[in-house]
């Protein structure tokens, strides 16, 4: 493939949203998690609760300011690398994310400060009440972008007038059903980005034999919520599948490599997708109806195969069909580890079972990798549309973007994000290996509402702590 | 509705032009600090309102966006290498607040970055603005300038001239919020940065004379326009006075009046245009539907709420930071 504008244009899009990602759909669940452990903590009053929500606070604010700091980044790009597309879709995509903006700062910035130095200045119920509003801002963030994208996948709602696509039914765009499958699907991953990441820190310490009772609780709350969540993933899962069958037919036959119509058609399992030859060699594949039972709840359903959409509207096929049989790996080894752990933790054998808590530790990244496959499938799997079947993503760039200035930028971004994860990635480690360490209400005195990793600071008197209590 | 948020887009720039400037400035002038205890002193005095200043540009960029995209897509997309640098510059000197007191070793890396990056995003910002003054070639609703359009000597000019002013403003803030050295250095440089400031505009204005830019004649159409310019002057003398009598309150409202009066004066010279002489408010407005929807809820509620939540955070501290703060 030729080094042009729009490929570098593209790429630069994947790695800053990707990028991105990461850090919201773990702050997301993290943000729920933190509401549930502070309810359970005024409810049964155990300490140790309140011991596993101040430490994870401090992670919250790292991983919080890194999202707020790569999202930032995203506001300004839609302008710079596809001002064709912001040109057109502004009238619809610039309102939602200025709801975004305007509703998550309202929410966070002002309830982030109580949670951060307000514990002994507030009622009890009212810090609660706080944490519950943060997890609101996050959630509502998260609403707002699924809306904003799924316009882009399903377009409702507009008219198009003068080349601008202009909003008629804004009830259509926000309640559009496409919205409501897909939100609930991201809003999941991101609960269970949290409870894994909460389980695998556990894990980490019943390993080393640190922290009991806090771990302890990480770890079984983790897997149990794991556990229950993950089924209704795969319902969601499946609801998405049903609207891409029915909008976006040549994202399904991608994902399926599904290369002519069947009916009833077959499920390649596994394969490697011969494009050049519209083929697939080495399949594993179960045969009819079992591909039309599941994309269509039918045994007879007739299934779009690629060569009956047009050759210039055809998206890639690699992408979409490995990263969507990745992110369904993903869940199947994450669905074995919760349930195995869920019935040990119920048998009181779970702490002891030291190959689950390797696995469990290990185990950390899948969700993330989840997540990124899952977006994968979803945008490259929209392509060669950036809003389907309207507007073309070579369209959207910006006409006289040169392969200099793209090529500048792409590598810009590349260094300075790499530069600050690498920073940030250090930072949450050294938090996560120092542990929950008994220093409660500690109130930072300058950690304030708008400066979220204020709270690291704490770390430094936690670590010498730590220290003699020994690893 | 469309003046509702052409109002409001202007108001949420200038907060984020007054905010921002004066944190950007003190990272400026961070980089002429000796030792670490003044260098503490600093960074304490703008640390806690840094993030919240910042998120006053996000919310002029996506307010911009949904209320008047044509002009979102032509600025961005036109500015391409200048939004890159300016966004390397804040992030580079965001994450350098926190990283720095993780670490003893590398604490040269994030001054650096602290002092480069808001050197960098301010020159730029001052650059873009004076690029929109002289002028963008625009055809067909589209930028038509290349890569390096918008590097002229007046927009380069401009950009030094914004760094000026941040640092004044940056230098105003600090004589407000600190005590001993730092105070009095900052003392000593208001007259200096106030000076070099009037060398600018002097030199701008000259250029402009020389160029003959469009602008010009819209001052001679709209002789009420010196008022502006006029209160800048008189705030200039308040500034000189209080400085010389060593009263911290003043400096930093003063300036501010100047960034103000600045701002309005661009805003009424180019008034109705939104990007000088080629794009007016109006042609630039998104649809009714886009501009109701956002007003009924986002633009009445929310951001008034979004204006109290900021005094409020301004109030709780206020005060001179070595005796608010004792964490670092």
């Amino acid at each position: 493939m030729d080094l042009t504008a729009l490929l570098l244009s593209r790429l630069q899009f994947a790695f800053t949203v990707s990028f991105h990602i990461v850090y919201p759909s773990f702050t997301i669940g993290l943000a729920a998690w933190l509401t549930v452990l502070e309810a359970l903590h005024l409810w049964t009053g155990r300490p140790a609760y309140r011991q596993v929500f101040e430490f994870w606070l401090k992670i919250f604010g790292i991983a919080f300011g890194l999202g707020v700091v790569s999202g930032i980044v995203m506001a300004f790009e839609f302008g710079t690398n596809w001002s064709e597309l912001s040109r057109m879709s502004g009238p619809i995509q610039g309102p939602l994310l200025s709801y975004e903006t305007f509703t998550a700062f309202a929410l966070e910035a002002s309830f982030f400060g109580i949670l951060l130095f307000g514990r002994s200045r507030v009622a009890p119920w009212f810090y609660l009440f706080s944490t519950a509003m943060v997890a609101l801002g996050t959630t509502l963030s998260a609403f707002w972008i699924m809306v904003n994208n799924s316009w882009m996948q399903v377009p409702v709602g507009y008219v198009v007038e003068n080349g601008q696509f202009v909003p008629d039914d804004w009830t259509a765009i926000i309640f559009s059903p496409v919205v409501w499958v897909r939100f609930p699907h991201m809003l999941l991953a991101a609960y269970l980005t949290g409870a894994f990441c909460v389980a695998a820190t556990g894990a980490w310490y019943l390993l080393r034999q640190v922290f009991h009772a806090e771990a302890r609780i990480m770890l079984r709350m983790g897997l149990g919520l794991a556990a229950v969540l993950l089924p209704f993933q795969l319902l969601f899962g499946h609801l998405n599948g049903e609207y891409i069958v029915h909008r976006q037919p040549s994202k399904m036959a991608a994902i399926e490599a599904r290369w002519h119509d069947q009916k009833p058609a077959s499920e390649v399992l596994l394969a490697w997708p011969d494009v050049a030859h519209q083929k697939n060699l080495f399949a594993i594949t179960l045969p009819a109806p079992f591909g039309s039972l599941i994309d269509s709840d039918s045994l007879s359903a007739a299934e779009v195969g690629l060569d009956s959409i047009p050759p210039q509207n055809r998206p890639p096929v690699l992408i979409p069909f490995f990263s969507f049989r990745i992110m369904v790996g993903c869940w199947l080894i994450m669905l074995f580890i919760s349930w195995v752990g869920s019935y040990l933790a119920h048998k009181s054998s779970l702490e002891q079972n030291r190959p689950l808590l390797w696995v469990t530790f290990l185990s950390f990244p899948l969700p993330f990798i989840a997540i990124l496959t899952g977006w994968f499938t979803a945008e490259v799997g929209r392509q060669p549309w950036v809003i389907y079947g309207m507007l073309r993503t070579a369209d959207a760039l910006t006409p006289f973007l040169t392969i200099e200035a793209a090529t500048i930028s792409l590598f810009v971004f590349c260094a300075v994000y790499i530069f600050i994860f690498a920073f940030g990635a250090f930072y949450i480690h050294r938090l996560l290996r120092a542990g929950p360490v008994g220093l409660l209400v500690l109130p930072p005195t300058a950690a304030t509402p708008n400066r979220p990793m204020s709270v690291v600071h704490e770390q430094r008197t936690a670590e010498v702590l730590h220290v003699p209590a020994g690893e | 509705m469309v003046w509702f948020w052409a109002a409001l887009l202007a108001i949420s720039i200038l907060l984020y032009v007054l905010l921002d400037g004066f944190d950007l400035g003190v990272g400026m002038l961070f980089g002429v600090a000796r030792g670490e205890l003044p260098r503490r002193a600093m960074m304490n005095a703008v640390a806690p309102i840094w993030d919240g200043n910042e998120t006053w540009l996000v919310v002029s960029g996506v307010t911009l966006w949904g209320t008047f995209p044509l002009v979102y897509s032509i600025v961005m997309s036109a500015f391409y290498l200048p939004v890159l640098l300016m966004l390397a510059g804040l992030i580079l000197r965001g994450v350098a607040f926190e990283y720095r007191h993780q670490t003893l070793r590398t604490r040269r890396i994030w001054d650096a970055s602290f002092v480069g990056g808001s050197l960098v995003a301010a020159f730029m910002q001052g650059l873009m603005v004076g690029a929109l003054v002289e002028g963008l070639p625009i055809a067909d609703g589209r930028y038509a300038g290349g890569v390096f359009g918008w590097l002229t000597p007046f927009a380069v000019l401009c950009g030094i001239g914004l760094c000026v002013g941040y640092a004044l403003l940056g230098a105003c803030w600090l004589v407000r919020k600190c005590e001993g050295d730092v105070r009095e250095k900052a003392y000593r440089l208001i007259p200096y940065l106030s000076l070099v400031l009037v060398v600018f505009l002097i030199v701008v204005f000259a250029y402009a004379l020389a160029e003959n830019l469009p602008v010009m004649n819209r001052w001679i159409e709209r002789p009420y326009l010196f008022v502006f310019p006029f209160i800048g002057v008189l705030a200039a003398i308040m500034l000189a006075l209080s400085v010389q009598r060593r009263q911290d309150g003043p400096p930093f409202v003063t300036v501010t009046v100047i960034f103000l009066a600045a701002f309005c004066t661009l805003v009424i010279s180019f008034w109705p245009f939104m990007i000088p002489f080629a794009v007016t408010i109006e042609q630039a407005a998104a649809p009714h539907s886009s501009l109701a929807f956002m007003f009924w809820f986002a633009g009445i509620i929310v951001f008034p709420l979004m204006l109290i939540y900021t005094a409020i955070s301004l109030a709780v501290f206020r005060g001179k930071v070595d005796r608010t703060v004792t964490h670092y």
